[in-house]
């Protein structure tokens, strides 16, 4: 009982924190705002539904299974990097945005991307 | 009380995937529509692993890790094609 | 002789873990196998880890990784409130943080720090790596929040990689 109650919980926390990082993405009115969504609620909210899937097939009676966590490190490895990536291609670009980039970057990036 | 947790995760997570579609359909700029691809992978990833709870099986564990490495790379090689215009240099 | 076959050695335990975590069974064979390619992989892949990494003080390594998970819970309650209380109550905002760090495993750790924590995401890296450009979801006082990122995360990257 106690362990279903968790089970739920962290789904349920999982699942809002996924819906409210695509929210961001989709509310946010510039770009580099937009990044903030993504990167952080969204990876949280899978982060805890893979640590949910691993309490629930460790407790299935059939040895526990840690494979989840391979999983969960990968994302939040990977996600910073390609937060980076995109807004140094949005920078590349110009995208508009609500502030202006600093001048090290305007004056930079013309050959360094 | 688990099964109603996943319904409603199920919901909350496809209302996440149509919002992220809606962006990646509308842009407005090409960083945007990566963005949304990517966010689409990880929501992806979301969904597998609640089906997996909801069927009581590890088979899609294993799609699950070829998309969260497939789904990176494809954003760093879409990024590396903005910045520089070329891929495989 | 020593550095011929055993180039990195926690590169080695990292990829037997990940071995066996990918197996999801911890048979004998498995451990085997694991430490096999732990120690085949990094032997064939040499070219790509041009530098030694030297962890200094585990113990500080120890401190920043708890620092750190808390500061990601808090970080995405954060964040997910300023999404949503709307777009327009939040103020975005670059600062640019200048860098101590020199190595490139310090500075990539250090960026990942800052995109997985409170409303921050590393934008920009000059190229001669002296200044981290930072975009802030909520900037109301960029001069904290330099001050923040130098004390709480770089300063101890700066203790457990580069000591001098």
């Amino acid at each position: 009982m106690m362990l279903e109650s968790l089970l739920s919980l962290l789904i349920l926390l999982g699942a809002l924190f996924t819906f409210i990082g695509s929210l961001g993405l989709a509310r946010m009115r510039d770009f580099y705002t937009r990044l903030h969504g993504p990167t952080k609620a969204t990876t949280l909210g899978v982060g805890s539904l893979l640590i949910a899937s691993l309490i629930h097939f460790s407790t299935q009676g059939s040895g526990i299974s840690l494979h989840e966590i391979l999983v969960t490190l990968f994302l939040f490895i990977t996600a910073p990097v390609s937060a980076h990536l995109l807004s140094k291609a949005a920078l590349h670009l110009r995208v508009q945005a609500l502030v202006r980039p600093p001048l090290e970057v305007r004056d930079a990036d013309g050959d360094s991307a | 009380m688990l099964n109603i947790a996943v319904i409603v995760a199920f919901g909350l997570v496809s209302a996440a995937l149509a919002l992220t579609l809606w962006r990646l359909l509308r842009g407005p700029d090409k960083p945007d529509r990566i963005l949304a691809l990517d966010t689409l992978y990880v929501n992806a990833i979301a969904m597998l692993v609640l089906l997996g709870i909801h069927l009581n099986t590890a088979l899609y564990f294993e799609a699950a890790i070829l998309i969260a490495m497939m789904g990176f790379v494809g954003t760093v090689a879409l990024c590396k094609y903005l910045l520089r215009g070329d891929i495989i240099e | 002789m020593k550095r011929w076959l055993l180039p990195h050695p926690i590169l080695t335990l990292t990829l037997a873990l990940i071995w066996l975590l990918l197996a999801n069974r911890l048979t004998p064979g498995h451990l085997v196998l694991g430490l096999l390619l732990g120690w085949a992989i990094p032997i064939f892949t040499r070219r790509f880890w041009p530098e030694t990494v030297h962890i200094h003080r585990p113990l500080t390594l120890a401190r920043f990784m708890i620092v750190l998970l808390y500061d990601i819970l808090v970080a995405n309650v954060t964040v997910a409130l300023l999404i949503l209380r709307g777009p327009r109550r939040v103020v975005p905002g670059f600062v640019v943080v200048p860098l101590k760090l020199q190595s490139e495993l310090g500075i990539s750790l250090l960026a990942n720090t800052i995109s997985l924590t409170p409303g921050t995401v590393s934008a920009w890296l000059s190229p001669d790596r002296r200044s981290l450009v930072v975009h802030g979801i909520d900037v109301r006082n960029p001069g904290a929040l330099i001050d923040t990122i130098q004390r709480r995360y770089e300063a101890p990257l700066l203790e457990i990689f580069e000591p001098c």
